[in-house]
């Protein structure tokens, strides 16, 4: 391997400008009280000031979602959550209430963002302090939005979309997803409250990479997130949600829905850095993650690659996937999850392959330290009509200590007899004998745990863009201290 | 020069004693070999020089080029010029050899002072090293260790030794499960790597081996104290006698 980055973190962001884009969404400041009932659908709504069909679509969500179970069949337990202990409505925080400058903030917290190697300026914004002491990007944010409308892309604010582009949001909102998928979906789909709208015309190359990460506004809409990307007709983005700062949260429940639809000869990329609170070292607090991601390939030759890094949350329930539905599409899924101290995760995707030549390639990572439990669930279906079409399934677990676990759970089914399946699984153990034996050759603690960490996950680093591998190795490194040796 | 000085050494795994008392003193340039049976200590030893965690000192103390070693963390005391070649080398699964051994050369001359290899200089640095143990190239594109051989992770113990440059060069039964061609290869190996400034602490069962590396010294380690010190004629005299000859002498007092 060589996977080696010299170049420092911090130049890279440097260069980029593109860490000043922002959305400005005013919001009244208000909350409303715990409890979910239709009451609850409709104010959200009403807040939102969303036409009537869209109320009508949130509350039959709801009404599904009541005669809907909390699924249980994955690799995880938590506590039970009280839905109705929930608020489902509560602007952003006003000025008032954050701190003034970093002088406020945790300096743990801070201490974290430098390991991390995020710019000065970026942290304050992470620590959540008053935005306009550290921000003026009304016009930054405008020019960035009259670079993208120059060529025709949409990229605002879900709530946002809702008003401007209605027929869009109504013609693919719940196409891929429907509102009844699941419990987590419907709940979602019910009481969503913001999250970002992507819409790529027809041939247009997105000029950049699109980012959430610099989105202010989504540090509080983080609990119900909708997210709908569009790519038409031989389009191209590339979209990055998250970031490595561990993000203040005070929910303990995430269901965020993402939806990606790719046309003929289009290609839409999403990565994910996910680092909620993962709760402390005796496995008190943390988030609960249950998301439902899931793109179609609707057209021919399209493609939908989703590559995650998930390193936060108490309890990760995740899988992002593909309906390959035109001919030659193609599905990939690039995964490193880590667990450590209590950390849960039970992810993997779903590939379903029902259009001809199609192909999926599945690269799985999995981390465990601590007491950690690390699930992939993975499930490869091909139609019959899916004639000669492939999939490729790397699965491969690291052990760190002896008290973590993980495990493998690959469900495959093939319809037809031309196509073909291939599966690996490893597991390999890092533990004090790896450690001392890099010691021994004069590498550090810190530095042999990172090269053991970056070797294991390298296939998965090379498809993140690359300010993203950097912070995300970083993040890995910063996760696992103290984990062995 | 005075390369290295255990004084009283005191050792326990678990709460187990495992070194009861080893004085022993190495200078530079000087082989020592160290014998003994199963369990009797051998491998605990050279740990301890590396500095295993697992290990408690009770008492005594190791200077090594006049330093405290036992307030060195292990990565310290290996970038000083303390090289183990273990008896059971480890795989390190995902990280390929080069790569691992790149790390290791750039932390040791980062430690000394120079700057790190570029990645031309480096494959110079292993062209030349593995001319000295006849080792394929191919077996660096792999994992540290990862699916070699009995034969080639001994094998490659001596070319991380080579690339390395220790002072001190402990070996834990670097000839076990050596053919007798590879046997020879090693042993050559170190004898290349000896010169006025470097030690050695060959640990093994067999005589033969010290046939090719011809020691300064051999001593007999037994239930964690050496009892028995002498020249390489030492080494014969047990490979014809078995230790049982010394379990006889073992309550003498014994003179080094
Ligand atoms: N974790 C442990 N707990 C208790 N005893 C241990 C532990 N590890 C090692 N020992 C014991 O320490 C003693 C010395 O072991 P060591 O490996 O140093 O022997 P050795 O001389 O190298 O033997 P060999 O020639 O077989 O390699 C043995 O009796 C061994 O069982
Ligand atoms: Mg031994």
């Amino acid at each position: 391997m060589s996977s080696t980055t010299t170049s420092d973190p911090i130049d890279q962001w440097e260069q980029t400008d593109e860490y000043k884009w922002g959305f400005v969404t005013d919001i009244e400041s208000d909350t409303l009280p715990p409890g979910l009932n239709e009451d609850v659908v409709k104010a959200i709504s009403a807040k939102k000031n969303e036409p009537d069909w869209l109320l009508q679509w949130r509350l039959e969500a709801y009404r599904n979602w009541l005669t809907m179970t909390e699924p249980n069949w994955q690799n995880l337990e938590y506590n039970k959550i009280d839905f109705q202990a929930i608020s489902y409505y509560s602007a952003p925080k006003s000025d008032a209430d954050r701190p003034k400058s970093l002088d406020e903030v945790d300096p743990k917290l801070l201490e974290t963002y430098e390991k991390l190697g995020i710019p000065l300026e970026e942290r304050a914004i992470l620590a959540g302090v008053a935005v306009d002491a550290v921000f003026d990007s009304v016009s930054v944010a405008t020019t960035f939005k009259d670079k993208l409308h120059e060529v025709g892309i949409i990229f605002c604010p879900f709530s946002e979309a809702v008003q401007e582009h209605p027929e869009l949001v109504r013609k693919y909102l719940g196409s891929i997803v429907p509102p009844n998928d699941n419990f987590f979906a419907a709940l979602n789909s019910a009481v969503f409250t913001d999250g970002s709208f992507v819409f790529i015309p027809k041939g247009v190359k997105c000029p950049m990479e699109l980012s959430t990460y610099f989105r202010i506004n989504a540090i509080s809409t983080g609990q119900f997130e909708r997210t709908l990307i569009i790519a038409e007709e031989g389009s191209h983005v590339s979209y990055l949600e998250g970031c490595t700062a561990p993000m203040r949260d005070e929910n303990q429940l995430h269901a965020a829905v993402v939806e990606l639809i790719a046309m003929k000869d289009a290609t839409i990329k999403y990565s994910t850095i996910q680092n909620w609170y993962p709760g402390n070292a005796e496995g008190v607090g943390g988030i609960y993650n249950f998301v439902t991601k899931r793109g179609k390939c609707a057209g021919d030759n399209s493609r939908i690659s989703w590559t995650q890094v998930e390193t936060g949350s108490a309890i990760t329930w995740k899988y992002p996937s593909c309906i390959l539905q035109g001919d030659n599409s193609i599905g990939e899924f690039y995964s490193v999850a880590l667990t450590n101290h209590h950390q849960k995760a039970d992810t993997g995707t779903k590939m379903i392959h029902i259009g001809k030549n199609t192909k999926s390639y599945i690269i799985s990572k999995g981390i465990s330290a601590g007491v950690g439990r690390n699930t992939y669930r993975g499930q490869v279906k091909v139609l019959k009509q899916a004639t000669n079409s492939r999939n490729f399934t790397q699965c491969d677990s690291m052990l760190m200590g002896d008290k973590c676990s993980a495990h493998t759970f690959p469900y495959i089914e093939v319809a037809n007899s031309s196509s073909h399946i291939e599966h690996e699984a490893t597991t390999s153990k890092i533990g004090e004998d790896q450690i001392f034996y890099c010691n021994q050759r004069g590498i550090s603690t810190e530095d042999a745990i990172s090269m053991i960490i970056n070797g294991f996950c390298k296939e998965v680093f090379a498809e993140l863009p690359m300010e993203f591998a950097v912070e995300a190795k970083k993040l890995l490194e910063v996760s696992l201290e103290g984990s062995v040796g | 020069m005075t390369m290295l000085e255990i004084r009283n050494l005191h050792a326990s795994i678990e709460g187990k004693e495992i070194l009861k008392g080893i004085d022993l003193v190495v200078n530079a340039g000087e082989v020592h070999s160290i014998m003994g049976p199963n369990g009797s200590g051998k491998s605990t030893l050279a740990r301890v020089l590396a500095g295993e965690a697992c290990y408690e000192v009770t008492e005594g103390e190791i200077l090594f080029k006049g330093k405290n070693l036992l307030d060195l963390e292990p990565d310290e005391r290996a970038r000083e010029g303390v090289f183990m070649a273990f008896q059971y080398p480890v795989e390190v699964p995902g990280v390929s050899t080069k790569y691992f051994l790149k790390a290791s050369v750039n932390a040791m001359r980062k430690h000394r002072g120079l700057d790190e290899l570029d990645a031309f200089d480096f494959l110079e640095l292993i062209k030349e090293k593995l001319k000295l143990v006849h080792m394929d190239e191919s077996l660096l594109d792999r994992a540290v260790n990862e699916g070699f051989s009995g034969g080639e992770k001994k094998r490659a113990e001596i070319f991380q030794m080579a690339m390395l440059d220790p002072c001190l060069g402990v070996l834990d039964e670097t000839d076990s499960g050596l053919d007798i061609d590879a046997l020879r290869i090693v042993a050559e190996g170190v004898n290349k790597l000896r010169g006025p400034d470097r030690s050695f602490i060959l640990i093994t069962h067999y005589q033969r081996l010290l046939n090719y590396v011809v020691p300064d010294f051999v001593h007999v380690l037994l239930d964690g104290r050496i009892v028995r010190s002498g020249g390489k004629e030492l080494a014969l005299e047990l490979e014809e006698n078995g230790y049982s000859f010394i379990n006889g002498e073992i309550n003498e007092p014994v003179s080094v």
